[in-house]
């Protein structure tokens, strides 16, 4: 433990989130798609959030950026501390600072987050416009590097064209170019690959990967796909309905899951390598967010389930070494091992 | 057992299939040449696989295979017999026999029907129950799918993702097909999901004796589940044969960058890659010769000028002149 303090102390988060329960409000009743969730990003570290559809990671991610759905998205509590400030308490036009300069976000359909009416090179910009940068002028040139930057070829012609004529993969080099113009110390990528064929999404992988070490960037990456978490992430929190329930290095939790829902996950990914024929899925599907059980919001489809323990109330959080952070009583009581 | 005397389900016969380009101010306007000259054979029992990326005409194939699309040339053959061109008056007996599962089961599924229609209907149409066994014939469908039986009185959006993807592989297997075309039936899904209704397909095959013809976009996927293997792009099929030897021993560069592409659940394994540079060129005006040369990363300049043609290497075909 004494060795984790140590490196602690020499590597500076760039941003904790502590503690955050965020939702909807549907009709008058509260549904907590985020529940407690706490972890933090290390300076230069790509950390991954990781789960299925509906687990709160995309949530969690646009209360970073104070963007939840409106009307009806809430946070109810905690702090996202981000250098000395907590966003949560700062007013919305120093937040509007923040977003684009400090923190920028880029997410999965690119059609749908890029103006349709404007060409790409007005789009980049205008982020340089709209923060007081620099004119339009100066703007426009300054768009035409930051295509050259995400390798799209051409630039000075492409930033006269418009959204449609360019394909998925070009589309998303583009967002990431916006996302990257007044150079951010944090990025959040929403499933960026998820919309693009596999040769396309190693591109982009790739390229978000040298950006990152040439920007200086940290990466706050959302995805449900472990195989693209083990190829770029250094750390990951497992999400399920709405709580971590694992957290750790990427090495520590592919070599060693602990958690029932973390193993049932990396059981059900086919590879290429055909020695077990049948996968062993995990049972059931994921419970409604309006009938949320008590306890361990993995209850109902766990191999290693407890009754009378783990449906009563949710298992403290406890570290297993090295940071490898882990929610579960079967876990607590030693497991497998 | 011998594989050579195992009689096709579903021929297909140097299909070519495009789609007319209307313009709306226009009279001009191309083609999307969408297939182009593919031949492939599925034998009873066996599961086929077609995999590409978006675009490469793997869809439209499917489609062509079953006539709901009809080819400009060639022959579509199922169970031995010329389907390209019956009537469809002579194809309605047949569509029993072959039934569709498609990507998106929000969309595939009729808002307003309760499941025991959704699952009958077929089976009424075509005489397989009487009326008053419905439920029972309903509920046997159900329970090879893994729902209960009183999921029968619900209506689609009472259920997950998952769940509407088990009523769409009843509503197939219901008129017990000999063949099943399934779409990208998993892409829509979650993975713990995915795997799931991948065991389903498994199950149902041992159980039924159907044959699939299976479009994915996910090789890891129809390695599992399929015996023989496509591998088309832009309309065309560069690598073809036996899933074990293609997926562990790629001979198309192609084939090979698909491959390297699948991120992989290991750790530390990063060791790039040949990373294709560039996108799928527009099958509106697919670039001459090789249409692969424009990404491949060993073409020579052979390959702008002569289309190679799918020839024997290693034991399946590959088009590619540099394949060895």
């Amino acid at each position: 433990m004494s060795c984790r303090k140590d490196r602690e102390d020499l590597v500076n988060d760039t941003i904790s989130v502590e503690r955050i329960t965020c939702g909807f409000d549907v009709e008058g009743q509260k549904l907590y798609a985020v529940r407690d969730v706490t972890f933090s990003i290390r300076e230069r570290e790509t950390f991954a959030l990781v789960g299925e559809s509906g687990c709160g990671k995309t949530l969690t991610a646009l209360s970073i950026m104070r963007l939840l759905p409106q009307p009806g998205g809430f946070i109810e509590s905690g702090r996202i501390m981000f250098g000395e400030r907590d966003l949560l308490s700062i007013d919305e036009k120093q937040m509007r600072e923040v977003r684009g300069k400090e923190i920028s976000m880029i997410f999965q359909e690119p059609m749908t987050s890029l103006n349709p009416v404007f060409t790409i090179g007005y789009q980049i910009a205008e982020v340089y416009t709209a923060h007081g940068v620099c004119g339009w002028r100066e703007g426009m040139e300054r768009a035409e590097d930051m295509l050259a930057r995400v390798k799209i070829p051409d630039p000075g012609r492409r930033i006269r064209d418009y959204p449609h004529q360019l394909s998925g993969g070009m589309r998303q080099r583009v967002m990431i170019a916006m996302a990257l113009a007044l150079n951010p110390s944090l990025l959040i990528a929403d499933e960026p690959t998820t919309a693009l064929d596999v040769t396309v999404q190693a591109q982009i992988l790739e390229l978000i990967e040298e950006i990152k070490d040439a920007f200086g960037m940290t990466v706050l990456l959302i995805t449900h796909d472990m195989g693209i978490v083990a190829e770029v992430a250094h750390r990951l929190a497992i999400m399920y309905l709405g709580k971590v329930v694992e957290l750790g290095t990427v090495s520590d939790i592919f070599r060693d899951p602990l958690h029932p829902y973390t193993r049932g996950l990396l059981l059900s990914i086919p590879s290429l390598e055909r020695e077990k024929k049948r996968l062993r899925p995990i049972p059931g599907i994921v419970p409604d967010l309006t009938s949320l059980p008590p306890g361990c919001p993995f209850y109902e489809r766990c191999q290693e389930r407890i009754p009378e323990l783990c449906n009563i109330a949710f298992p403290e959080t406890r570290d297993y070494g090295n940071g490898h952070l882990c929610a579960c009583y079967w876990v607590e009581r030693g497991g497998d091992r | 057992m011998d594989r050579s005397v195992k009689e096709s389900i579903l021929e297909l016969k140097n299909i070519h299939k495009r789609f007319h380009l209307k313009s709306t101010f226009s009279s001009r306007g191309g083609f999307v040449k969408a297939v182009t000259g593919v031949t492939m054979a599925l034998s009873r029992g066996d599961s086929f696989g077609l995999v590409g990326e978006s675009g490469c005409g793997k869809t439209t194939l499917g489609r062509v295979a079953i006539r709901l699309l009809r080819a400009e040339e060639g022959r579509v053959l199922f169970d031995g017999l010329d389907i390209t061109e019956i009537p469809e008056r002579k194809l309605r007996p047949l569509r029993r026999r072959m039934q569709i599962i498609f990507q998106d089961p929000y969309s595939s599924l009729n808002p307003r029907m309760r499941v025991e229609s959704i699952i009958g209907e077929g089976m009424l149409i075509h005489n397989l129950v009487d009326r008053r066994e419905l439920k029972d014939a309903v509920a046997e469908v159900l329970g090879r799918v893994g729902l209960s039986p009183d999921a029968m009185s619900r209506y689609p959006h009472e259920f997950s993702g998952g769940q509407r993807q088990r009523v769409c592989i009843g509503r197939a297997i219901a008129l017990k097909p000999d063949l099943i075309v399934a779409d990208e039936p998993l892409s829509a899904l979650d993975v713990s999901i995915q795997a799931q209704i991948l065991n389903l397909l498994v199950e149902i095959r041992e159980a039924m004796g159907v044959s699939y013809l299976f479009i994915s976009h996910d090789l890891r996927v129809v390695n599992l589940l399929c015996n023989k293997v496509a591998v088309m792009y832009l309309g065309e099929i560069v690598e073809t044969g036996d899933c074990d030897l293609i997926f562990h021993d790629p001979r198309h560069p192609y084939t090979k960058a698909l491959i390297e592409a699948i991120p992989r659940p290991v750790p530390g394994k990063k060791g790039r890659k040949i990373v294709l540079s560039g996108d799928i060129p527009s099958p509106i005006s697919p670039p001459p010769g090789c249409s692969f040369h424009t990404r491949c990363p060993i073409a020579g300049a052979i390959c702008e000028k002569e289309e190679p043609l799918l020839r024997e290497v290693g034991g399946r075909l590959v088009s590619c002149h540099f394949a060895k």
